[in-house]
């Protein structure tokens, strides 16, 4: 929709198409100046202390003043680096986590490029992150970065299993692996989303809130572990690797592993809102239907997106100044003995619901 | 079997029970000072910056030899009889012209040691602590309130009366050699007579 509203409004096929992929890229940098902002925030109230409270209203600006610091720092390269790796490593990373989203619905007016795969689509090319860090890790000359790149790949790779089956039982529920059409089938009042059970009202939606709970739980913990967020961030553990596999960078390529974390949290957070809590659905009807005004509704549905997004990111930063960190093969056996069997277990009553 | 579900359930709850009360902290108001816009507040008797009030000093050294890190350098000059320095806050008559008192601050280990030996309690510690300089020679504090001109002038006159008293007693050193001589043969001609009577054998 809005790429034909785009269309019309310049008329030039291309410059519409360039605005609608620029769009979500300065989504998400807005979204990255916030987070970093809400982070420092909720970390320092939930230890009892301040944060930034100098540059611009309470710290609002210090992101911005972050962003200008890393921007004018030197580019160390050490001698012994692997050249080619070290350089395209940090854009790697970034561009997996910005392709995902491509397929995600903003609202209804707006979805990058809609893929009759989507999820699918998501969950393959988030693993081009893994090679990113692969790279950032060897071509560092340095054991601690080697170590960190190490447990993050496979700490990656193993929490795809989870996401997929989860994936996968949804899937089985609703029939569809295209995201708009999801969020589409969750329309209505909250009691229409999936982690209620669906949207039709049969004696099956009320045997599989159980489940769609447990495969919710399963999702975030899972979606969790594969953005290195505590309590999984071996790979970036400040006290343990220094900083692991981004120890060498300095000045923009730092600030572009940092933007692409913040990213990823959100994309993750947007994901599991989309498939589970109604993606930009809200959750009470719409003000634009109350008074009449049709073309108020896209907007809304994006401050509903939002909104879902910004509180599971919130939750995985409080999440964060909870836990403790776990060790490496704490973490592989969080997953393959705990999360892996749950969600087999899961998807399997969940076909047989939907078979019976 | 058991031990699996159990962990589980262990898991979660505890990870709940955490959330909940890094939740609650939320919502605790910060115990930050924003020190420059709001100041500490410092008990009563804290020790913070020497200050010395001149007026009452009588220039006995026990505050300089009490720092445990010689921070105090005192000099002193004696007054010359006759002229009158005043008396201290509880009457004592000073008798000394303080010449140099300088306190290091910058070496001062805030200890009080050199206050409580002080007979007229003119040094103490005050409640400032925020005296940074840009320079470290301006952390010498210089407390003596006469000027150079004034400084040079008690002590030339000091040294001009121990020259006087000096010469003085050079002078009245000169004759004296000659007054014993004289009186001894005045002694000791008296003294024949007197002998030639009473030898004793």
């Amino acid at each position: 929709m809005m790429y034909d509203t785009l269309k019309t409004l310049l008329g030039s096929d291309i410059l519409a198409m360039v605005i609608q992929a620029a769009l979500p890229l300065i989504f998400v940098l807005t979204f990255v100046l916030f987070a970093v902002w809400l982070e420092r925030k909720v970390s320092a109230h939930m230890q009892d202390r301040l944060g930034p409270m100098r540059v611009g209203w309470h710290g609002y600006l210090q992101t911005i003043a972050d962003l200008l610091k890393l921007l004018q720092k030197e580019d160390i390269v050490s001698t012994d680096v692997d050249k080619p790796l070290f350089n395209i490593a940090p854009f790697l990373v970034f561009a997996g986590t910005y392709a995902v989203f491509a397929a995600i619905p903003f609202s209804s007016g707006f979805i990058g490029s809609e893929i009759d795969l989507g999820i699918f689509f998501i969950i393959g090319v988030s693993g081009l992150v893994v090679a990113g860090i692969l790279m950032a890790g060897w071509s560092s000359n340095n054991k601690y970065s080697l170590l960190g790149a190490m447990r993050s790949a496979a700490q990656i790779v193993s929490y795809e299993i989870p996401t997929m089956l989860v994936v996968v039982s949804l899937v089985m529920v609703t029939g569809t692996m295209n995201l708009r059409t999801l969020s589409e089938m969750q329309s209505g009042y909250f009691w229409n989303w999936m982690i209620f059970g669906g949207p039709d009202m049969g004696i099956s939606k009320f045997i599989f809130i159980p489940f769609m709970i447990i495969g919710f739980i399963v999702i975030y913990i899972s979606t969790l572990a594969e953005v290195n967020r505590t309590p999984f961030d071996i790979p970036e553990a400040e006290s343990e690797l220094v900083s692991g596999y981004h120890t060498e960078y300095s000045g923009m390529k730092f600030a572009m592993y940092f933007l692409a974390e913040y990213a990823n949290m959100f994309a993750v957070s947007a994901i599991v809102a989309t498939i589970f809590l109604g993606g930009y659905q809200s959750p009470f009807g719409y003000l634009g239907n109350l008074f009449n005004a049709h073309w108020l509704i896209p907007f809304e549905q994006f401050f509903w997106f939002a909104a879902k997004g910004c509180f599971f990111v919130f939750v995985q930063m409080w999440l964060r100044w909870t836990l403790p960190r776990l060790r490496v093969d704490q973490l592989m056996a969080v997953c393959w003995k705990y999360l892996i069997p749950i969600a087999f277990v899961d998807l399997l009553i969940i076909g047989l619901i939907t078979v019976l | 079997m058991k031990e699996y579900l159990s962990n589980i359930w262990k898991a979660l709850a505890t990870i709940s029970i955490g959330m909940k009360v890094t939740f609650k902290h939320l919502f605790v108001p910060a115990v930050t000072i924003q020190y420059p816009d709001v100041k500490p507040e410092l008990p009563e008797r804290e020790r913070n910056r020497l200050y010395v009030n001149m007026d009452d000093c009588i220039g006995c050294d026990q505050c300089a030899r009490a720092c445990p890190v010689d921070c105090i350098e005192i000099e002193t000059v004696k007054a010359i009889p006759g002229e009158d320095l005043g008396k201290t806050s509880n009457g004592k008559k000073k008798a000394l012209w303080v010449t140099v008192f300088d306190i290091d601050i910058a070496k001062c280990c805030y200890c009080q040691l050199c206050v409580f030996p002080c007979p007229t309690e003119c040094i103490y510690m005050t409640d400032v602590y925020e005296f940074s300089e840009f320079e470290r020679g301006n952390l010498v504090y210089d407390f003596v309130t006469l000027t150079p001109e004034e400084r040079e002038e008690k002590k030339n006159n000091f040294a001009k009366f121990e020259a006087e008293k000096a010469a003085q007693k050079a002078a009245a050193a000169a004759p004296k050699p000659e007054a014993p001589k004289a009186a001894a043969t005045v002694v000791e001609a008296p003294k024949n007579p007197g002998n030639g009577g009473e030898v004793k054998q």
